[in-house]
């Protein structure tokens, strides 16, 4: 980017680089550390589905299908990887489409950095004919023709171009538009454990591969074994007779060498496969693996020697699993005191296998049971300024206060934002006439005899 | 059949086997045009039985304005709650069914609009199968909705509506403990019945109201405890 700034090109001789810029920091060009340095950076892309392909010489494809909600969605899962490659110090465009071929026209020579796009036949028409990944000499040709676009290739009789480029140039365009598929070698980290089964004939029934999916973790199982480790996540490629291949993802809260648990996360997901004309072999590679803890090992001795023992906690462990594929691990949660006399801010999420906290909330005052995010305003009618309100209208309901708790007065957390630093908050419980109770707060933003003020709504208590 | 009594006579009298049923499927709902969106009371009666049970829970939500602390105040401890929140709507259903088949769990709770009679049979049966107790509070986005379908069927064993009354008098301005109207909407195999109760105590135990509506009882000081909190504001006023 830099360079491009300073008109530094491709191409340039290295003594007129140079001439323009006289501090020009110079490195050989390096094919086979950049290659590796690619492949590196496509395992760790492992993260963000089981698929990930190396697209010479500079860009990566992954495979989310299936694999997005998991991150909430294309479009954050698109944000967090250009985040990430950011903090890294990588610059990086991005795109999302329906086929590989489009997603690499798009985000090579789309014209937004990181895009979604859910009709690729449009966007892609209007690329220019480089984004075809055709050799440069025929490029140069189809220019020299008058082909500007994708799209007046696609609107041109396909016999004639056969005719004088070949084949290469029909399957291009039929690979971006997915008419043909384009399969992707995904990279498969080296030390990872793996099991892989070959068949003899193809098999698509959902039954054949949920018995495929029992002997391949019973394998793994082992491996695992050997090695000391637990699975965190775990990748199964099925690998179809047309060349192309489905994979299936599913992530463990902790890890888990336990056969029977492994089995059932990966049969749940069974049925997102499309076997085709048939699955001819299956490769399950644990992507993430860590150590067992001592609880954990104890739990698998003991699960062994006696069948019939079910452990709450691991049983428990399990639901998170299965829960935690369908909906994602960061829904699923347990809530924690946190030191805060905010009331918004006193609850923290942390994991659902969490170790227990000690303590629950310290204060003595009622707390409503549904919180308002964010509170919200109300019109009151207030007598004196140290009483809570006679009356007031929230939602358009206006509301007569029969009777009222308080004030409790809550002070802004200073040490957080500077604006907080004279901010405080009068609540008051009160109760209408009907024998609804609420919880309202006068917020004082300013020093609190003198600052204006303002009422709001924050909670009920039913 | 293995039940959670209540501890107050009155209703456990009219529920067959003499208290909640566990394995199987309840229905709370609140009455009034805020009960129906926000359900308050109900959330906190239902965390007052779940608080009286002992093993991990399953909250399954969407909206997530619940808020903790008050499930603790009535006993609830924030250890034994898994919340899980759902995408959308449609997935609710399938993570309550999917918890009720883990039979590590002492209940799971639904806050679901839609209770559409298939999805409820076969969060019966897996409850049945499973010994773990379904508990579906019902939250509606309207009370034009709420009224629509709060009749319709559904294979819950008991219904009940909970709307909030005012509060138990007090010796001194200010609010009293909470108090609910309890209806048993249905209940199949038992009756049916409506008391007027004292909202769950830090056990989650209901209680039975002092029957001294005009305030007598407050004036003698005996029946009714002043709350914590008002003593300490009237030592600070």
């Amino acid at each position: 980017m830099a360079a491009h700034r300073l008109d530094l090109r491709r191409g340039i001789p290295l003594a007129h680089a140079r001439a323009m810029v006289p501090d020009l920091t110079i490195a050989d060009a390096d094919p086979d550390a950049d290659a590796e340095g690619l492949h590196r950076l496509a395992l760790w892309a492992l993260r963000y589905s089981p698929m990930v392909a190396v697209d010479p010489s500079d860009g990566l494809w992954i495979d989310i299908t299936g694999a997005s909600h998991l991150v909430g969605g294309e479009r954050p899962l698109l944000d967090d990887l250009v985040g990430r490659l950011a903090g890294m110090g990588v610059a990086s465009r991005a795109a999302v489409a329906g086929t590989p071929g489009a997603a690499n026209a798009i985000a090579r020579f789309g014209h937004r950095p990181v895009c979604v796009v859910d009709d690729a036949l449009e966007v892609v028409s209007a690329l220019p004919l480089a984004a075809l990944r055709l050799p440069p000499e025929m490029t140069m040709e189809l220019r020299r023709l008058g082909f500007e676009t994708i799209g007046d290739l696609e609107a041109t009789p396909r016999a004639p171009l056969a005719h004088r480029f070949g084949t290469s140039l029909g399957r291009r365009l039929d690979q971006v538009f997915g008419r043909v598929a384009e399969p992707i070698v995904p990279v498969i980290p080296t030390e990872a454990v793996q099991a892989r089964r070959s068949l003899v004939e193809p098999i698509s029934t959902a039954e054949a591969l949920q018995t495929v999916v029992g002997a391949l973790v019973t394998d793994l199982c082992g491996q695992l074994e050997q090695r000391g480790l637990g699975a965190r996540t775990l990748d199964l490629l099925w690998h179809r007779v047309d060349g192309t291949m489905q994979g299936i993802r599913v992530g463990t809260a902790k890890p888990v060498r336990n056969a029977v648990h492994l089995t059932r996360l990966l049969n749940e997901r069974v049925d997102k496969v499309d076997p085709g004309f048939g699955i001819e072999a299956a490769v399950l590679t644990a992507t993430l693996a860590e150590p067992l803890t001592a609880e954990e090992v104890g739990r698998l001795v003991g699960a062994e020697t006696d069948l019939a023992a079910s452990d709450d906690a691991a049983t428990i462990a399990g639901l998170i699993d299965v829960l935690g594929n369908r909906i994602g691990h960061d829904r699923l949660y347990r809530c924690a005191p946190l030191e805060s006399d905010v009331p918004e801010r006193s609850v923290a999420r942390i994991p659902a296998l969490a170790p227990p906290v000690p303590t629950g909330w310290p204060t003595q005052w009622p707390r409503p049971g549904r919180l308002l995010s964010p509170p919200e305003p109300i019109e009151t009618l207030a007598l004196m300024p140290d009483h809570p309100p006679m009356a007031f209208t929230w939602r358009g309901v206006r509301r007569l206060i029969r009777r009222a708790d308080g004030p409790e007065r809550i002070h802004g957390e200073w040490w957080r934002r500077d604006r907080e630093m004279a901010a405080a908050r009068d609540y008051y419980a009160v109760e209408d006439h009907e024998g609804e109770r609420f919880w309202l707060y006068r917020s004082w933003e300013g020093s609190p005899e003198t600052g204006p003020m303002r009422w709001y709504l924050h909670g009920l208590f039913g | 059949m293995r039940v959670l009594p209540f501890g107050l006579a009155e209703i456990d009298d009219r529920l067959p086997s003499g208290g909640l049923a566990l394995g199987v499927v309840h229905e709370v709902a609140e009455g009034g045009d805020l009960g129906v969106i926000h359900a308050a009371a109900a959330t906190l009666f239902v965390a007052g039985i779940l608080s009286r049970m002992t093993g991990p829970v399953l909250w399954c939500l969407r909206a997530s304005d619940l808020f903790a602390p008050a499930l603790s105040q009535v006993g609830l401890n924030p250890n034994r709650v898994i919340y899980a929140e759902a995408p959308d709507e449609r997935m609710l259903p399938l993570l309550i069914e999917e918890g009720l088949r883990h039979r590590g769990l002492a209940a799971v709770v639904g806050e679901l609009a839609k209770l559409p009679m298939v999805a409820s049979r076969r969060m019966q049966i897996a409850a049945e199968h499973s010994g773990v107790t379904a508990i579906i509070l019902r939250r509606w986005r309207s009370p034009a909705t709420a009224a629509v379908e709060v009749g319709q069927p559904t294979a819950a064993v008991t219904r009940w509506r909970i709307s909030a009354l005012p509060s138990s008098p007090l010796p001194a301005p200010g609010i009293g403990r909470r108090r609910w109207r309890v209806e048993l909407v249905r209940c199949r195999g038992g009756g049916t019945g409506e008391w007027d109760l004292e909202g769950c105590d830090e056990e989650g135990r209901l209680g039975l109201l002092a029957n001294l509506a005009d305030g007598s009882a407050a004036r003698q000081g005996t029946l009714v405890e002043e709350p914590p909190w008002q003593a300490r504001l009237r030592i600070g006023a």
